[in-house]
């Protein structure tokens, strides 16, 4: 192969990529993005002054209806790039109060 | 979707499409992607609503039970039979019987369980005479209620992940169809028959509009059965200890653990008296489960548990009593109000807590949750079918999802009612009878899907709705062949459990002879073409079709949303 038929096909593939690339972005976001975020969620919640089984179950329950919020938030916005914004803005409160439950602080 | 992508990542296109059309393109992928799974777990789901029924049916040498047997005779009657059947066994239990259950349902933990046995036993005695039931051996309704959400021949854990990745996709796809469907109301009342993939839309809306509430409720509500081994990230960091887990479990479950055996031996005390006194607490009905820890020690515990057919609950209720002197320890009838909403989310999705009206009521709007799977399933190939340059050479991705269509929704029926066939027609003495019964469902399903292959679409339809109509019609046929318990006479006898089911077999039977009928008359219609210009909207409204008056008062309405149900 000749030294342009290689960067020929190379930058197919890159134009390719430019196009698949964002979609396979999205559904990583979607899929795996929201999920943590609905972990990070249902986490979060043993931070309110609750008794701590109970905020475990509120917690977990709410995780599915911040996944699901999640989902649509990531198709429904104009690129790739602020569908993984959104989700870590809204991941970064989640996470402060997530925070010092993990490292065994207990808020109760 | 790559369509979004396409205007988005290039700068100086018109503005993106509108948030409409982005879930649309989300609800129809979400769907697609998991349809198959999604529609036998509706449909399997549904028919468990009525599983103590099918599996009455399912061991017809069990005379139909006019009263129910009261549970303080029947527990010490099976407690005397469980110390043959589970000897050493640390902990039994039994569901009792009710108005809809004629069995006692026992399940123990196996003393010393061989290498590569299972830990637990479980069978089904008479509460007459506190037998083993002398019927033939059968999983009866309890497999289609498994499969729902735990599927077969692969491990309990993957399968119990991979119903939860369904039904998230559910949820994703009934919110982003609530987004993607702006005039919910109108359209609900809006059906335009006749009109090939109009007329798919306009049933898949119906469908979903009319049980909305229920297809989110039972989607969500799913979710939440499985929540703790697919979320178990907040338990996890807030419990450290086994005694903190312990006591969050005893929030969300009324078993408990067999504590360690003293070593000396002790009779039970009387079972009878125990469940007396839980009746007195809680109504001669009310009992749902007795579990026996370290039966013949003396740290044996008894639990009676309150029958979760009461309450729209399934939140732990039990009174726990010292097994030797019979001594009430504890009563547990409340939990915190997190844990009683998970209860009460639970219960919702099981509907255990309903009377017969209330069963109806949820088989039919989640048949119509079935239906809506199987509509947006059809509808993707319909509405790219009048696309394809060559419809009988279709390009291998359409090849696929029409032919996964036909034999995930034709094919499941006939593997549903092959089931029942084979419960009627195997040899009664034949060996893992019951595993057999499972395994001629998948074969017939796996069948359909080779028969879906072979032959042209649209005969493939038509020819497994016939197969799937002729075989439930004649399961009352060979009911009344193989046993002595025919139609008539458990209408005379007004056994309707029997004639219930029989007649449903039947109603759902007429059900495919009409979806039959109506795939062989369909004729695809041309595509209308596109580039002709935009007829003025009372013109198009003209043309409509069957729409409700109060719709068509409002042509501009449907006009424009003709426009959008177009491709």
């Amino acid at each position: 192969m000749t030294s342009s038929a290689v960067s020929g096909a190379l930058r197919a593939a890159l134009a390719k990529a430019c196009q698949v690339g964002p979609l396979l972005s999205r559904i990583v976001a979607a899929i795996g993005g929201g999920y943590v975020l609905g972990a990070v969620a249902s986490v979060a919640v043993l931070a309110l002054p609750m008794d701590k089984p109970q905020a475990v179950l509120a917690g977990t329950m709410a995780s599915f209806l911040v996944y699901t919020g999640a989902v649509i938030w990531v198709f429904a916005v104009r690129s790739a790039t602020r569908a993984w914004v959104g989700l870590l803005l809204a991941a970064l409160p989640l996470v402060l109060a997530a925070w010092p439950v993990w490292n065994g602080v207990n808020p109760a | 979707m790559t369509a979004i992508e396409k205007k988005n990542s290039k700068p100086g296109k018109p503005a993106a499409r509108g948030i409409r059309q982005t879930m649309s393109d989300l609800h129809i992928w979400a769907g697609l992607l998991v349809g198959w799974i999604l529609y036998a777990m509706f449909l399997t789901g549904t028919v468990s609503y009525f599983k103590e029924e099918i599996s009455q049916w399912m061991r017809p040498e069990l005379a139909h039970q006019a009263v129910v047997p009261d549970p303080a005779e029947v527990v010490p009657r099976i407690a005397q039979e469980m110390q043959q059947v589970a000897p050493g066994s640390n902990q039994w239990s039994l569901g009792m019987p009710d108005a809809r259950n004629n069995v006692v349902s026992a399940f123990w933990r196996i003393a010393k369980p061989e290498k590569g046995e299972r830990g637990f036993g479980s069978a089904v005695f008479d509460p007459q005479t506190g037998q083993k039931v002398a019927s033939r051996e059968t999983v009866g309704g309890e497999f289609f209620y498994r499969f729902h959400f735990q599927f077969h021949y692969m491990p309990v854990l993957w399968a119990r992940w991979l119903a939860s990745f369904c039904a998230m996709f559910m949820l994703v796809a009934i919110v982003s169809g609530v987004i993607t469907h702006k005039k919910i109301f109108v359209d609900f009342f809006t059906f335009r028959g006749g009109k090939g993939q109009r007329s798919w839309l306009d049933a898949h809306n119906a469908l979903s509009v009319f049980g909305l509430p229920f297809h989110a409720m039972i989607t969500y509500t799913g979710l939440v059965t499985l929540m703790t081994m697919t979320m178990p990230w907040a338990s996890t960091a807030a419990f450290k200890t086994q005694a903190e887990r312990q006591a969050m479990q005893s929030e969300i479950s009324a078993f408990i653990p067999a504590g360690k055996p003293s070593g000396e031996a002790a009779p039970l005390a009387p079972l009878g008296d125990m469940v007396r006194q839980a009746q007195q607490r809680w109504g001669e009905d009310r009992i749902g489960r007795v579990t026996v820890n370290n039966a013949g020690d003396t740290s044996a515990r008894v639990i009676v548990t309150y029958g979760d057919f009461e309450r729209v609950s399934i939140s732990p209720k039990y009174m726990l009593f010292e097994g030797s002197t019979g001594k009430l320890l504890e009563v547990k009838d409340q939990v915190g109000a997190a844990a009683e909403t998970r209860g009460v989310l639970y219960a919702l999705h099981l509907g255990r807590f309903g009377d017969t009206t209330v069963r109806w009521l949820y088989f039919l709007t989640s048949l119509a949750g079935t239906a809506m799977v199987g509509t947006g399933l059809v509808m993707w190939t319909v509405k790219r079918r009048t696309k394809l340059p060559n419809p009988d050479k279709p390009y291998f991705g359409f090849w696929l999802v029409e032919r996964l269509n036909i034999a995930a929704i034709a094919g499941l029926s006939i593997a549903m009612a092959a089931m029942l066939w084979a419960n009627r027609l195997l040899p009664l003495e034949m060996e893992k009878r019951s595993d057999w019964e499972i395994h001629w469902f998948f074969i017939l399903w796996g069948a359909s899907l080779v028969w879906a292959m072979l032959r042209p679409a649209k005969r493939a339809w038509v020819e497994l709705l016939w197969a799937g109509c002729a075989a439930l019609a004649l399961l009352p046929v060979v009911n009344v062949l193989t046993t002595d318990r025919p139609l008539w006479r458990s209408l005379i006898e007004g056994d309707w459990v029997f004639s219930g089911l029989e007649l449903s077999l039947l109603a759902l039977a007429a059900l495919h002879a009409w979806l039959a009928v109506r795939t062989w008359r369909h004729k695809p219609k041309p595509k209308p073409q596109r580039q002709v210009a935009p007829r003025p909207a009372p013109a198009r409204a003209a043309d409509v079709g069957a729409v409700v008056p109060s719709a068509v008062a409002n042509s501009a309405v449907i006009a424009t949303d003709l426009q959008e149900a177009r491709p």
